[in-house]
């Protein structure tokens, strides 16, 4: 248990700092990367904000990106409510904490109290780690200079793949829908202005549901 | 770079709200067999997409091979031998780091 929290923790931590020295090659200032760790806080969200707009996209279609992005953070918080059985004034504060890392902690918890106890500490020491590690990223953007030196800019995909891995490995339609938004997006990138081919490739998941339902029928 | 802002605190207050309303809605509201698919399949098309679209973009809309690719190669040898978050992660900076020193 501890060794995973620590397992999670230098994850975060190196997360964190990738995505501050991201966020800062791509244009944005320090308080704006601040900003964004402090206020989203979904780190696959912030990746997918600051590529796109550091690619030229429109802003309009980089904020879709990064929202359809968190929409499974409502799926999460659904299990979660029904797990902790929180009281009704601390929800919009725990909301905030509805993340990937703590939904996972607190599901695989053995019953209510250790679930809660869960959530809270995972919630509370992430948001803090990542937020002091976005800061130091941004701030020492400037002095490591291009972030493609340091291979920071191969951790956005890094994370992106690791979030999707254990997805697709529960089927068929999940694999299917993976491959075909690869293939949209190779496609739209050349076709399409910044921030919308993603959005191109998000058409996979009903493309394929649609499909899949059509063949059982 | 006030367009930045707009789009931080648009995608701030969208994040926010979707968190709040899984935590808030009544039970059965989001559990249709339908809804949970297709939650189930839209973040994996938008991640797919986000991991080959930062690893192969260049700019101005093409597409290219650089370190990146290493980088990603190497995340998914460590995944593929079940290696934990942080050595994924770890292993794409250190190896696109690495190739961008010998090629750049």
């Amino acid at each position: 248990m501890v060794r995973d929290a620590l397992g999670v923790g230098l994850t975060v931590g190196l997360s964190g700092f990738a995505f501050g020295a991201t966020a800062a090659g791509a244009g944005f200032g320090v308080p704006q990367a601040c900003a964004l760790s402090l206020l989203v806080f979904t780190g696959a969200s912030q990746f997918a904000l600051v590529g796109a707009l550091g690619a030229g996209a429109n802003p309009l279609a980089a904020v879709a990106g990064a929202f359809f992005l968190g929409v499974r953070n409502a799926f999460y918080g659904l299990r979660l409510a029904q797990l902790l059985r929180l009281p009704r004034g601390l929800r919009p504060l725990a909301a905030h904490w509805v993340i990937d890392e703590t939904s996972a902690v607190a599901l695989a918890q053995p019953d209510r109290s250790a679930a809660r106890l869960g959530f809270t500490v995972t919630g509370l020491s992430l948001y803090v780690l990542w937020n002091l590690t976005t800061l130091a990223g941004a701030l020492g953007a400037s002095a490591l200079g291009d972030p493609a030196v340091w291979g920071l800019n191969a951790a956005g995909p890094a994370v992106f793949l690791a979030l999707l891995a254990p997805m697709v490995r529960s089927g068929g339609r999940e694999r299917a829908t993976a491959a075909l938004a690869v293939v949209l997006v190779l496609v739209a990138v050349p076709l399409l202005p910044a921030g919308v081919p993603v959005l191109v490739a998000a058409i996979a998941a009903p493309l394929v549901m649609f499909v899949r339902r059509g063949a059982e029928a | 770079m006030s367009n930045s802002w707009m789009a931080i605190a648009a995608t701030a207050v969208g994040c926010y709200a979707v968190k709040l309303l899984g935590l808030s809605v009544p039970e059965g509201l989001l559990e249709r067999p339908l809804v949970k698919r297709l939650a189930a399949l839209v973040p994996i098309a938008l991640l797919a997409a986000l991991t080959v679209q930062q690893t192969f973009s260049g700019s101005g809309g093409t597409l290219v091979v650089d370190a990146r690719a290493a980088g990603l190669a190497a995340a998914l040898v460590a995944l593929l031998l079940r290696a934990p978050f942080l050595v994924i992660v770890g292993a794409a900076v250190a190896v696109s780091a690495l190739a961008q020193h010998f090629t750049g």
